[in-house]
């Protein structure tokens, strides 16, 4: 049982920082923190990897004199170029949210809801009110 | 951010050794931890940590658009440049062996130069991305735009005066 | 003791992580995750990834803390407090999350040396790489040499965000926009409620 637990903790703790990084992307309506919420997940998806990639007293996966286990390097290569492909994409939508910011002056998607709507109506009446212009003249 | 002496100082101190470490790391990286992608992204450190010192426009100095934004791309065509080569020399796409006489040489030259191209991309990206999100806060300071907010955070970095 | 450090990383980067999605202060959230970046390279270290922690360590706590700074400085530094109920977020995350523990039952035990994933590929990389490839990092020859392509694609993606953010936040966008006049592209949009340049 305990050796269960201890074997499998590091999944564990994986999920509940997967689950606390969902949550906040489909809870939380600011912006900004949905793109934290997502580098939550993107960490834990990880930490999964290297986790599954550990080798009990492996060493680290660099030759070295008397050392014969080593780690499994693929994870580290897969996660390596994550890691900063992930923080590219994350600036990108940081530029995103910032745009957003800029165009509506607000990063709340409540308000963001509510402006669109707005502006849909607004556009549709005056779509309106062009059509018949040419007539009346 | 004229009376900032401390920070000033320190800054001139650190980027050396940080940029001297980002080189360490970039070449170092067939025998130890590192790589491309960590040296580029050090690189990148020490420029923004002087934008943050010393502003947007006096960093634009020193590493200017023109030269950071075609290194993006440089950076990926010198790695897909080293497929070409050794597509051209009668291998396979980034297959090193055929680049030197002996495929140890070939692989270690390949390596090297594939990891300089990422390395150049990384910096540039990082750079370049930094450098938007601070010219974008100096112009929309400049505009106005964000005179709505409640609170400003460190407005002198904005500011671009040295 | 690698477990007891390794128990105690991850119980840390809970409490980090709850603290992040409960506080409603951007800027403490920002640093929470400086925070939270350092306890994940700390625990790449602990399970002997070093290249990994390598760069969480640049790129985690560093530069997007960086960026998140620079994005809070031309947002809001705080969020507005909930105003909708969040149960139902609460049951499918819950649901979700024991569903995926449920799974995990089935996963080979943390560092055993047989399980699948170490079967495959890598005895070739670790066995091999220092013959055919030559560097006695292998991290390295598998990033550049047995996967150029994969990395030439990461490289790509890089680049294309990179291009992505210029054109989103750059000058170019913005001088063409000042130039201008200020007169609205379609006479019947509605104004945005505050400061559109």
């Amino acid at each position: 049982m305990l050796e269960t637990v201890l074997g499998l903790y590091n999944y564990w703790i994986v999920i509940i920082l997967m689950m606390a990084g969902f949550y906040t992307v489909i809870a939380r309506g600011n912006l900004a923190k949905k793109v934290i919420g997502l580098n939550i997940f993107q960490t834990s998806m990880f930490l999964m990897y290297i986790t599954m990639g550990a080798v009990e007293s492996g060493t680290a996966p660099i030759v070295a004199e008397g050392a014969t286990l080593y780690t499994n390097p693929l994870p580290s290569v897969l996660i390596l170029t994550a890691i900063v492909v992930g923080v590219a994409t994350t600036a990108l939508g940081l530029a995103l949210a910032v745009r957003i910011r800029e165009a509506y002056g607000t990063l709340e998607e409540d308000d963001l809801r509510v402006l669109e709507d707005r502006q849909d109506t607004l556009r549709d009446t005056a779509a309106t009110q062009d059509g018949e212009q040419p007539v009346s003249p | 951010m004229n009376h900032h002496s401390v920070l000033r100082t320190m800054t001139k101190l650190l980027m050396p050794p940080i940029m001297l470490f980002a080189l360490y790391v970039q070449f170092h990286g067939d025998y130890g931890p590192g790589g491309g992608f960590q040296a580029g992204v050090i690189f990148a450190v020490a420029f923004i940590l002087f934008a943050l010192i010393f502003g947007p426009v006096r960093a634009r100095r020193v590493a200017p658009a023109w030269v950071t934004t075609p290194l993006t791309a440089i950076g990926v065509l010198l790695y897909a440049g080293v497929g070409v080569v050794s597509l051209l020399l009668g291998g396979e796409f980034l297959n090193y062996d055929v680049l030197a006489h002996d495929p140890h040489h070939g692989q270690h030259l390949g390596i090297l130069l594939v990891e300089l191209g990422v390395g150049i991309t990384v910096w540039a990206v990082m750079v370049s991305i930094f450098m938007a999100f601070v010219e974008r806060g100096a112009a929309a300071h400049a505009d106005g735009i964000l005179d709505g907010t409640p609170d400003g955070t460190p407005d002198d970095r904005e500011d671009g005066h040295a | 003791m690698e477990q007891i450090i390794d128990i105690v990383l991850l119980a840390f980067m809970v409490v980090t992580a709850i603290a992040m999605i409960r506080l409603r202060n951007l800027f403490a959230v920002v640093m929470l995750s400086g925070i939270f970046s350092l306890l994940s390279a700390a625990m790449f270290v602990v399970l002997d990834a070093v290249d990994v922690a390598f760069t969480e360590a640049a790129v985690g706590a560093g530069i997007s803390t960086v960026l998140m700074l620079g994005t809070l400085a031309l947002t809001f530094r705080d969020e507005r407090p909930a105003t909708r109920a969040d149960w139902p977020a609460m049951l499918v995350v819950t649901v979700t999350g024991a569903a995926l523990i449920y799974g995990t039952l089935d996963m080979p035990r943390f560092g055993d040396p047989d399980a699948p994933i170490h079967q495959h590929v890598a005895p070739r990389y670790i066995v091999d790489s220092p013959r055919e490839v030559g560097p006695p990092n292998m991290v390295t020859s598998v990033l550049a040499s047995y996967r150029g392509y994969d990395t030439l694609g990461e490289t790509t993606v890089i680049f294309t965000a990179g291009i992505g953010v210029m054109v989103l936040l750059g000058s170019v966008t913005r001088r063409r926009r000042r130039a201008r006049p200020t007169t609205p592209a379609t006479p019947a949009a509605p104004a945005p409620p505050e400061g559109r340049p």
